[in-house]
């Protein structure tokens, strides 16, 4: 057991406000060159779970992934102000899709 | 079939036999870990898309309640009542083995804050108190969500590379020692045949030597 770990929140500004009232970390990412900077940023930081915003996540995908086969950090996406976009559970969908050869949940 | 390029003897067979027989068992054993891999995703799975369904819908009201609260309230004295924070939490990770793969477990500890709100009453809505109050319930589920999805990634990646090795066992390697083995054994066995006869044309033309000397 190790603790000390910390949780952030990334995404646009108005998207995130709330959760710093939960004592999350937040840090805002209004365009594609800052939420992977941040993404990357956090990670080295050891931050454990990352909640990304879709609509953010949407637009650096290919960061995202990059952390899918490491324990650590878990990137999670949430919806963002203008609500969920569904890929979120695309994601889940995916891992489905990855581990049985065929989504069978769908 | 293409057969492995080696040497027909009787060592190589030996040592080709003692390979065949590990590999059936790793064939096996790993067939066995890839089920029961498999039946621990999906009842992860089917929680974690549950789980998101719930949390994904309370996220959307909580937004939809920090919007109106950001509607009824001035801009600066919304975001001065946000700007503070009464409690931070620290994440706590352990690890737990399911079929040899590592997942994180999350706990969190809060530190000890005496209300959720980080505001005073009275320059703020009643709006932010609830759409405050409403995202502080969803906290242990996000939770819960992060590590059932973690799990459900790294399991998927296990239970995929797990297949690959099934399959390269049964499709390619097994066949292919089988089909060596039966080769060398065809060849040894043609060895012997050809030996056998040489013998007995031998022992025939000692037998009409001595049956002309008399």
């Amino acid at each position: 057991m190790s603790s000390g770990y910390k949780l952030a929140v990334l995404g646009d500004r108005e998207s995130i406000l709330g959760y710093r009232t939960l004592g999350f970390h937040v840090r805002e990412a209004e365009n594609e060159a800052d939420g992977r900077r941040e993404l990357s940023d956090l990670a080295k930081e050891g931050y454990a779970v990352i909640y990304v915003t879709e609509q953010l996540a949407c637009r650096i995908e290919d960061e995202i992934a990059k952390y899918k086969d490491s324990p650590l950090p878990a990137i999670i996406l949430i919806p963002g102000k203008t609500g969920s976009l569904g890929i979120g559970m695309k994601g889940v969908h995916s891992a489905v899709e990855r581990a049985v050869g065929a989504d069978i949940l769908a | 079939m293409t057969t492995l390029n080696v040497n027909p003897t009787r060592m190589e067979l030996k040592r080709l036999k003692t390979r065949l027989t590990t590999a059936r068992r790793g064939h096996k054993l790993l067939k066995d870990k890839r089920d029961e891999l498999m039946k621990r995703f999906l009842d992860i799975v089917r929680e974690n898309l549950e789980l998101r369904r719930e949390v994904e819908e309370a996220l959307v009201s909580a937004n939809r309640g920090f919007a109106v609260a950001s509607a009824v309230m001035s801009p600066e004295m919304f975001e001065q009542s946000l700007m503070c924070p009464t409690k931070s939490v620290e994440l706590d990770v352990s690890y737990q083995n399911i079929m040899s793969v590592d997942v994180p477990k999350f706990s969190f500890s809060e530190s000890d804050g005496h209300t959720i709100y980080p505001y005073g009453y009275a320059m703020t809505s009643g709006e932010l108190d609830d759409a405050v109050d409403r995202l502080s319930d969803i906290m242990p589920r996000l939770l819960r969500l992060a590590e059932m999805e973690k799990s459900a990634q790294l399991l998927a990646q296990e239970i995929e590379k797990t297949r690959r090795r099934v399959n390269a066992l049964e499709y390619v390697m097994i066949p292919q020692l089988s089909e060596t083995i039966r080769m060398i054994t065809m060849k040894l066995d043609e060895n012997e045949r050809g030996n056998l006869t040489r013998l007995m044309k031998v022992k025939d033309m000692m037998i009409k030597e001595q049956l002309q000397k008399k």
